[in-house]
């Protein structure tokens, strides 16, 4: 059911010179889900969502946007959909108000209903102090909410956010997504790109971006439960010792130090994978100990984008 | 209607930020006031008091009233006396004067002689206006009150000056002047403004909604049509005020020939703007057409009297024309619809700059 889909995207590549940013995607997102973009930066999660607002012209493939073609369609396409930039993008020499009515007056909002609008959104994102104040002068948690109040603005159908809290102290963070939930419970759409393994978990589905290839996708419980991996958590006072001990071991994929605490992966054909880490560990005569545990998002990431390390090599 | 709604917030936030940038609205109104008080008071193309000194070897009546003469123009002022032609080569070459003023023993009959020159100027070559002055000098009528040749010598050319009969440095520079300040705010202006809001963001932002390329342009530029037509009315007013600069022909076509200049160079500060990626470019690359239109444009040295190369440059470049038509309205009292060439090339010029601009400025980053 393809109305079902806000995006639709085959095989869509752009190469800038010999950089391949993004190579081959498929990608579809579910109308009135949130969909995370996870990957460091320099995986092709901007110019993904540069391609699908149609700011970027596709190498190779092709992408529906709300049924519409990009990018030849985009025009068409823009009234319909809301966009919040890396970086913030709004007139910092222009207050709150004034820049919330300019964008009113671009999107052409009807003029009778524009100043109810903006009092709405002034209450919604808690600028009604700042209404006076230079854009340019908040803090990074007050443009970020700025920023999503236009974007917003116009009702869109989709909204592209591209790492919208990558400048915003954690309080911010959680209130930001609180509006994000609100905003998809009234049914738009939200496409939003990050490298928070916290803020992947919130999303409904999410693809995981690794060098422009997609390299896993699904909601987050399926992908934890499609790492291929066992979790052996290990707590040790030696912990260098012992990272160095697991990580020369054949049978083990990957060790990430958190703390005092040592999360090994280890691919799900080993068995008794506990015991083997036990193993390893009691012959370099470290005194450790070892529980097996469940995948985390962060585990996932590591063991997706290790698999492709290892596919490219 | 939508069109026009979202042509006129571009204006109306444009007229905001640009109110707010106290920079910018200085150089606004402080540009052409410092230009008009510089140019008008400083610079005077009509010398005098050039150093000269002098070495009368004649020592008669007669040399001596000439150099009386000699000092009465004004055009030189004497400031040393040398005995010997090589006294007065060293005062040259150490700079202390620029003109030495030889007079050979023989000068009475000399003069006398119309063969034979009766006076020698040994000249700073290394200064053409001083070269000027000094052809200004040979043609400086003698008249000796005490003893009259029996001949005297008439000049075969009058010079009458049109349309400013006193030589008034000011009344030539200032229509020119409209050219060089207008074609430097309007074309800086717009073209950083582009860059600025590419800089910063804006204009991700920006084309991400339905606004198209054309109502973002024409909206950031009209604006600064009125700042444009602003300026002109400072330096009119300043250079009648000040230096009673006339406006001898219709002042409605001199601001049809200003309106025709200024989407000229807002049109080109535009093509400046898709070109140039940061603030420092757009601005490099506005000095880089700024030298050539003050050099070669008429509003420095006389249009005709450039080499043929140099003239072909100086056609190609708005502020030529646009010279021409303020000279010709305000000088000459010609009326627009008599200098049509020119304003046609602003016309097309306009036409042309803005189409390459608008196909240069996609909606696109790639």
């Amino acid at each position: 059911m393809a109305s079902e889909l806000a995006i639709r995207a085959r095989g869509l590549s752009k190469h800038f010179g010999e950089l391949k940013a993004v190579s081959k995607l498929d990608l579809e997102v579910p109308r009135g889900e949130i969909y995370g973009f996870l990957g460091p930066n320099g995986s092709g999660k901007s110019t993904t969502i540069r391609m699908l607002c149609g700011l970027l012209t596709p190498t190779h493939g092709t992408a529906d946007v709300l049924g519409t073609h990009v990018p030849d369609e985009a025009a068409s396409l823009k009234p319909r959909i809301g966009y919040m930039t890396q970086k913030f993008s709004l007139f910092g020499d222009l207050t709150v108000a004034e820049n919330l009515k300019f964008i009113a007056e671009i999107y052409s909002y009807p003029s009778e209903q524009r100043r109810a609008r903006i009092e709405e959104l002034l209450d919604t994102y808690d600028l009604q102090r700042q209404r006076k104040q230079f854009a340019g002068t908040m803090s990074g948690g007050q443009k970020q909410r700025l920023a999503l109040a236009c974007a917003v603005l116009h009702s869109p159908e989709l909204l592209l956010l591209d790492e919208p809290t990558s400048a915003v102290d954690p309080q911010s963070r959680r209130d930001f997504w609180a509006n994000l939930f609100l905003l998809a419970e009234s049914g738009t759409t939200i496409m939003v790109s990050t490298h928070y393994m916290d803020e992947a978990e919130r999303c409904h589905r999410l693809a995981i971006l690794d060098r422009g290839v997609k390299v896993a996708d699904g909601t987050p419980m399926q992908l934890q439960a499609d790492t291929g991996m066992h979790v052996i958590e290990v707590l040790t006072e030696n912990t260098s010792a012992a990272q160095d001990v697991l990580q020369r071991h054949d049978n083990v994929a990957s060790v990430t130090q958190l703390g005092i605490r040592l999360r090994v992966l280890i691919p799900v054909k080993t068995d008794a994978p506990q015991a083997v880490v036990e193993q390893a560990l009691r012959s370099a005569g470290i005194d450790a100990t070892v529980t097996a545990s469940s995948p985390s998002l962060e585990d996932v990431f590591v063991a997706v984008t290790m698999d492709a390390a290892e596919r490219d090599a | 209607m939508k069109r026009f709604s979202r042509l006129n917030a571009i204006i109306k936030k444009e007229v905001l930020q640009l109110r707010r940038d106290k920079l910018t609205f200085g150089m606004v109104f402080g540009l052409p006031l410092i230009q008009i008080l510089l140019f008008g008071y400083a610079i005077n193309t009509d010398v005098r008091n050039i150093k000269a000194a002098v070495a009368n070897q004649a020592g008669s009546h007669l040399s001596r009233e000439f150099v009386a003469d000699l000092g009465a123009t004004q055009v030189v002022r004497l400031v040393a006396n040398a005995g010997s032609a090589a006294e007065l080569e060293a005062l040259l070459r150490r700079g202390e004067v620029s003109i030495g003023v030889l007079i050979p023993p023989d000068f009475d009959r000399r003069v006398a002689d119309k063969n034979r020159a009766a006076v020698h100027l040994l000249v700073d070559g290394s200064d053409p206006t001083i070269l000027g002055v000094a052809n200004q000098l040979r043609a400086m009528p003698l008249r000796f009150d005490s003893a009259p040749p029996k001949e005297q010598r008439e000049d075969l050319i009058e010079v009458r000056p049109y349309y400013n009969p006193e030589r008034r440095t000011p009344v030539n520079i200032v229509p020119g002047l409209m050219g060089v300040i207008l074609m430097m705010t309007m074309m800086l202006f717009t073209a950083v403004a582009i860059v600025r809001e590419r800089e910063r963001g804006n204009l991700e932002l920006l084309i991400n909604t339905p606004v198209s390329s054309a109502e973002l342009m024409i909206g950031k530029v009209i604006p600064y049509v009125g700042i444009g037509l602003l300026q002109l009315a400072i330096i009119l007013g300043f250079g009648q005020l000040l230096f009673d600069v006339p406006v001898r022909g219709s002042i409605v076509d001199l601001y049809l020939a200003g309106i025709a200049f200024i989407a000229a160079k807002l049109a080109l500060g535009l093509l400046l703007s898709t070109a140039a990626q940061t603030q420092f470019q757009a601005m490099q690359m506005t000095i880089f057409i700024l030298l050539p239109s003050i050099l070669l444009s008429g509003f420095m040295f006389p249009f005709d009297g450039m080499p043929v190369f140099a003239q072909y440059i100086g056609e190609v470049l708005p502020t030529t024309h646009f010279i021409r038509l303020t000279r010709g309205i305000m000088l000459r009292e010609a009326a627009l619809g008599e200098m049509t060439t020119d304003l046609w090339y602003l016309i097309g010029f306009t036409a042309v700059a803005m189409t390459i601009a608008a196909l240069r400025f996609s909606k696109r980053l790639d």
